[in-house]
């Protein structure tokens, strides 16, 4: 019997994905994200047209997982330099990747702005509430009592100040048409996050405006947890500072269930 | 000013943040960049707008940022980054005083700035330094043209007085979009090939190592080919003034007026202050008894001037900080006094 017609094929690579192992931990909430993303490009139809911008910090490398055009932007800029773009090429589709310390705060300005105005680009915003790549430091969306190596014996507000909502400030500003979030610590909430990321490409295929999906993603590595314990912490400790749900959308598209 | 001249170069992308004395050039380019389809953004910030011309350039397009000096400093990040990542772009600089906000006179004190770099890593940017507006003008298409054909950021250096004064120009004709080279580093989506990615970040030793080796040679390249100066009657002089930019211009107007008193004096105007016209600046000194070195500074450019002079001349140093612009007369006696030696204006320089 022919291997074909025993066996269906119905799970593969992603062509947005190149065939490599990635540098995450195990349990990284990272790999996930990227293969969201890049399921939703091949759905789309959009790899060839798309120009992804990654930020720095752990994601910094994406550009040797992600099988479309990239470009570094120094920490932070990500928006800014997807900004000059997307200006110059209206007519391809400009995605940046960003984490918590890039866009929550490095970034802030340019994020917000890029926001504000309206940008035709989608950003993934990957907050796991800590400096990865630098060795757990605090981060801007660090969670009140969470331990950090810049915050010894857990953040606390009068110390260090409160964890930054960002994804709340983006919604206030009039180009923001969609924001959303989502968590990458179970399956439901997989498929949801995945819904949510395909809806921000939409949108800015449409030329509707800014869209922004946060995604809770699990870092075992610093939060020294085991990948199970990390999935638990999100669920039970992080969504209490970053309720999952829609925060805005203005897209006027109906919800397909 | 080089608003238009930037515009017929070809640039059709520009990012900016307010800073006097340079508003002019981007109240201009709001306009005209939405009459030839172009961009333009007042962005959040300096890094900001920095960064966007990074993007705009990765894209295929000539684009251009502008500020002044504090500004310049924070713009420093976006450059170090381009001239990592070998992505082409025009920077004005209109410099004012400093340290920190200073003021916004026409004070000359970003040499060092401009030609050492603020960013961080090994790297070089060319600096143009115009005399006036009409060669503001061409030096905006020579920074473009210098941007594309090494792939690398390129500096125009002017100062508050050259942004804000009104002279007569005759802009040099539109470039023909669809002539300029076509460059194999642009990101648009890989239809047709397979993914490029641009980036400055080599974690392996061994390949920043013969990254920043390509990236001298290129250096190497453009400072065997790109020297350019202007002199005035050097050929029979036994003091040679060394000044750029508006201090060559009133350094012009004194060596006139010694002309005409019979005292053999010239000029010497570096256009590119990097790389420095060392070799031709060599020769006149090995001809010339004294080189009397004129900044709106405390002595930047001096170091280049050392150098490239070294022995083959003595050294005299005038400079004025902060911004006032002296008058021809004044920079007439300090070149006296250098002639003389007798110290009143101006300084030995001991190399």
């Amino acid at each position: 019997m022919n291997a074909e017609v025993a066996y269906k094929k119905v799970f593969e690579r992603p062509k947005s994905l190149k065939d490599t192992p990635t540098h995450y931990c195990p349990g990284c909430g990272h790999s996930i994200a990227h293969r969201l993303v890049a399921e939703c490009l091949d759905e789309l139809g959009l790899r060839e047209k798309t120009i992804g911008v990654p930020p720095v910090g752990c994601a910094v490398l994406a550009y040797n997982y992600f099988n479309f055009d990239m470009i570094e932007a120094p920490h932070g800029r990500a928006l800014a330099v997807a900004t000059g773009i997307k200006r110059v090429l209206p007519d391809k589709f400009v995605l940046t990747y960003q984490g918590d310390g890039d866009l929550a705060a490095i970034g802030t300005a340019e994020t917000i702005h890029a926001a504000n105005r309206g940008e035709e680009i989608s950003t993934i915003f990957i907050n796991n509430a800590i400096y990865g790549m630098t060795g757990g430091q605090m981060a801007p969306t660090t969670v009140l009592g969470q331990e950090a190596t810049t915050a010894p014996g857990g953040r606390d507000a009068k110390l260090h100040g409160r964890p930054i909502d960002i994804s709340a400030m983006i919604a206030i500003c009039d180009g923001a048409v969609f924001v959303e979030r989502c968590s990458l610590a179970s399956i439901k909430d997989i498929r949801r996050a995945k819904r949510a990321i395909k809806k921000s490409f939409q949108s800015q295929l449409d030329g509707l405006g800014f869209s922004l999906v946060e995604l809770l993603s699990p870092c075992p590595t610093n939060w020294k947890l085991s990948p199970k314990d990390a999935w638990a912490w999100v669920n039970d400790v992080m969504v209490k500072t970053y309720p999952l749900g829609l925060i805005k959308d203005t897209t006027g598209y109906e919800d397909k269930k | 000013m080089v608003g238009e001249a930037a515009v017929r170069a070809g640039c059709r992308f520009y990012a900016g943040y307010p800073i006097t004395p340079q508003n002019e050039l981007p109240e201009y380019l709001s306009a005209r960049m939405v009459e030839v389809g172009g961009t333009f953004i007042q962005a959040e910030s300096e890094i900001a707008s920095v960064n966007m011309v990074l993007g705009a350039s990765a894209a295929g397009g000539r684009a251009m940022t502008s500020s002044s000096s504090p500004g310049i400093a924070l713009k420093q990040e976006g450059i170090s980054y381009m001239a990592g990542q070998e992505l082409p772009a025009v920077i004005i600089n209109m410099m004012r005083g400093g340290p920190g906000l200073g003021n916004i006179a026409p004070s000359a004190a970003d040499y060092f700035q401009a030609t050492r770099g603020g960013g961080n890593g090994d790297y070089r940017t060319p600096v143009l330094a115009p005399a006036g507006c009409q060669e503001l003008a061409e030096l905006t298409f020579l920074a473009f043209d210098l941007a594309d054909t090494y792939r690398n950021p390129v500096v125009l250096l002017g100062d508050g007085l050259m942004g804000q004064v009104m002279e007569p120009v005759v802009f040099p004709d539109f470039v023909d979009l669809e002539t300029l080279p076509e460059r194999d580093c642009t990101l648009t989506g890989c239809e047709g090939r397979s993914p490029r990615a641009l980036f400055s970040m080599l974690l392996n030793t061994d390949v920043l190592y013969r990254h920043n080796l390509h990236l001298q040679e290129k250096y190497d390249l453009i400072t065997a080919r790109e020297q350019r100066c202007e002199t005035v009657m050097t050929e029979d002089a036994d003091i040679i003034i060394v000044a750029y930019g508006t201090a060559a211009r009133i350094a012009e107007s004194a060596m006139e007026e010694l002309r005409a008193a019979g005292m053999a004096v010239g000029l010497f105007r570096p256009i590119t202050l990097w790389p420095y016209p060392t070799n031709p600046l060599r020769q006149l000194a090995s001809g010339a008894k004294k080189v009397a070195v004129f900044e709106l500074c405390l002595g930047q450019m001096l170091e280049d001037v050392i150098l490239s002079v070294g022995e083959r001349a003595e050294i005299f140093f005038y400079g004025i900080p902060g911004g006032p612009v002296p008058t021809p007369a004044e920079i007439a006696e300090f070149i006296r006094s250098a002639a003389e030696g007798d110290g009143k204006v101006g300084r030995r320089i001991e190399v």
